[in-house]
């Protein structure tokens, strides 16, 4: 969705998390998030190194599968959401500065809110906040750290003046089909096991994206022409906001909550980027921060515990109480994400500073930041 | 009639572009091209190695103008193409024999 300049900047960021966060969740980062609670705020380290985290199944997480098997599937989660962030800074961030943010935001932002919503003894758990598979721990979290970073970035050079066309849409195309078969793995894999719970989120999560897709779709429409990139945009808008109530809503209430999202999320773009004119470049906060919001207040709106005895009721069944808890772990995890990310990104700004200087951001991150041109050949 | 052809920095189209626009210049072509002048190229990796591109992208505008208007569209060009590094382009002015208007049959003059 970057310029050509930008391209393998861009997917390298993504990429480097992969590595980053796969190293630093098996040696502390997994212990942190789901280790034995204190004062329900954080984990503590006793699976440092992956101690105590073997072939066996866990005693306190997802019985059914070995607790290998869980940590793993955690990793992709705190992968992902570092992941996230990136899409906001794109086009002029510091590679350095991104590595140790993405360090520092691992250990002080997202194990502890993990620990938080998913950790055995995590307050927003023990207060019976429901989020299945990451509309706050990942999306919410990860969106508002996106906007904390635009705030302190500033704007790409020439924003919005200058053409920043995407250079390509095909690839942004399959990167999105592949995220829609992938969220499978992420909303149904909640489930913890095979069963009627991982069909029922399986198909809400792909309700809510088909739903969504057509609806922004047929926004984008009515303002000119149906384009793909809006359609796209609409079912990862779809997968973000059902990722909360996945297992908690009945699959048709996944249509309401699909188009709603298209809505909300179409029109946080259009405020934030066009009207305010904040630079969030791939509009990390008005998909993940919104849909992620919408989608918690979702879970307080749509749930029934027929679906999931684990869950709730919500409000169309005549529980008000459940809608104000989400609503606090919401303000929770916004505030805490918004503020710590906010200190770190200042704290790296004034040491090695976060933003490229004003060269190698008009030649490109691409040779400036690696060295790399992403079509190379004799000429171009 | 004269033809200017100007090799120019790629981020600088679109200020030459609405300066030229401002002196109602609309007719013009651009392409994508790649060369060199005194910039000496950039090095580029390639796994334990390293290969030096020293043929830079740039753009080249060619816009056919009277006679008359040939130091102002020049003049535009300039100002807004210079950044006062090495790479900042040439431009160069050559004579044109004949234009034709291919919609209508225009021919010279007319056709500009």
């Amino acid at each position: 969705m970057v310029r050509r300049k930008n391209i393998l900047s861009t997917m390298m960021m993504s990429f480097v998390a992969l590595g980053l966060v796969g190293l630093l969740w098996v040696l502390y980062g997994y212990s942190l998030g789901f280790g034995a609670d204190k004062a329900g705020i954080i984990g503590g380290l006793d699976f440092i190194g992956l101690r105590g985290v073997g072939q066996e199944p866990s005693s306190v997480y997802a019985s059914t599968v070995p607790h290998l098997a869980f940590m793993i599937f955690q990793a992709m989660f705190a992968v992902i959401t570092v992941a996230l962030i990136t899409g906001a800074v794109v086009e002029r961030i510091k590679f350095s500065a991104l590595l140790v943010f993405s360090a520092l935001w691992l250990t002080l932002v997202y194990s502890p809110v993990a620990h938080w919503g998913w950790g055995s003894g995590g307050w927003l758990a023990k207060l019976g906040i429901l989020d299945f598979a990451g509309g706050s721990v990942v999306h919410i979290n990860a969106g508002v750290s996106a906007l904390a970073l635009v705030l302190l970035l500033g704007r790409r050079r020439g924003f919005p003046q200058q053409p920043m066309e995407p250079a390509n849409i095909p690839l942004v195309v399959l990167g999105a089909g592949l995220l829609w078969f992938g969220w499978f793995g992420f909303n149904a894999g909640s489930a913890l096991t095979s069963g009627g719970l991982a069909a029922s989120a399986f198909v809400a999560t792909n309700t809510a994206a088909a739903a969504a897709a057509f609806t922004w779709m047929m926004i984008s429409w009515l303002y000119r022409r149906p384009t793909i990139l809006g359609t796209v945009t609409g079912a990862v808008a779809g997968l973000a906001t059902i990722t909360p109530s996945a297992g908690f809503v009945t699959p048709l209430a996944a249509i309401p909550i699909g188009i709603l999202a298209a809505i909300a999320c179409y029109y946080s773009m259009v405020l934030f980027k066009t009207k305010l004119g904040f630079d969030d470049s791939l509009d990390v906060f008005a998909v993940h921060g919104i849909g992620g919001l919408l989608g918690m207040l979702a879970v307080g709106i749509f749930s029934s515990l027929a679906v999931n005895s684990s869950g709730a009721d919500g409000l169309l069944l005549g529980n008000g109480a459940q809608f104000l808890r989400q609503l606090l772990g919401v303000v929770a995890v916004g505030a805490y994400a918004f503020v710590v990310t906010l200190i770190l990104g200042k704290l790296i700004d004034v040491t090695i500073g976060l933003r490229v200087g004003q060269s190698e951001e008009t030649v490109g991150l691409d040779l400036s930041q690696h060295g790399e041109r992403a079509y190379g050949g004799l000429l171009r | 009639m004269k033809k200017i052809e100007a090799i120019i920095r790629e981020e600088r189209l679109e200020a030459v572009k609405k300066a030229l626009e401002e002196k109602s210049y609309f007719c013009m072509t651009v392409s994508e091209v790649s060369g060199r002048g005194k910039q000496k190229g950039i090095p580029l990796q390639w796994r334990v190695g390293e290969y030096r591109v020293d043929l830079l992208p740039k753009l080249k505008i060619e816009l056919v103008v009277l006679d008359e208007d040939v130091t102002v569209a020049i003049d535009a060009i300039v100002r807004n193409a210079r950044t006062g590094e090495t790479g900042d382009g040439k431009i160069f002015v050559l004579p044109v024999e004949g234009v034709v208007r291919v919609r209508t049959g225009d021919k010279d003059e007319n056709a500009i």
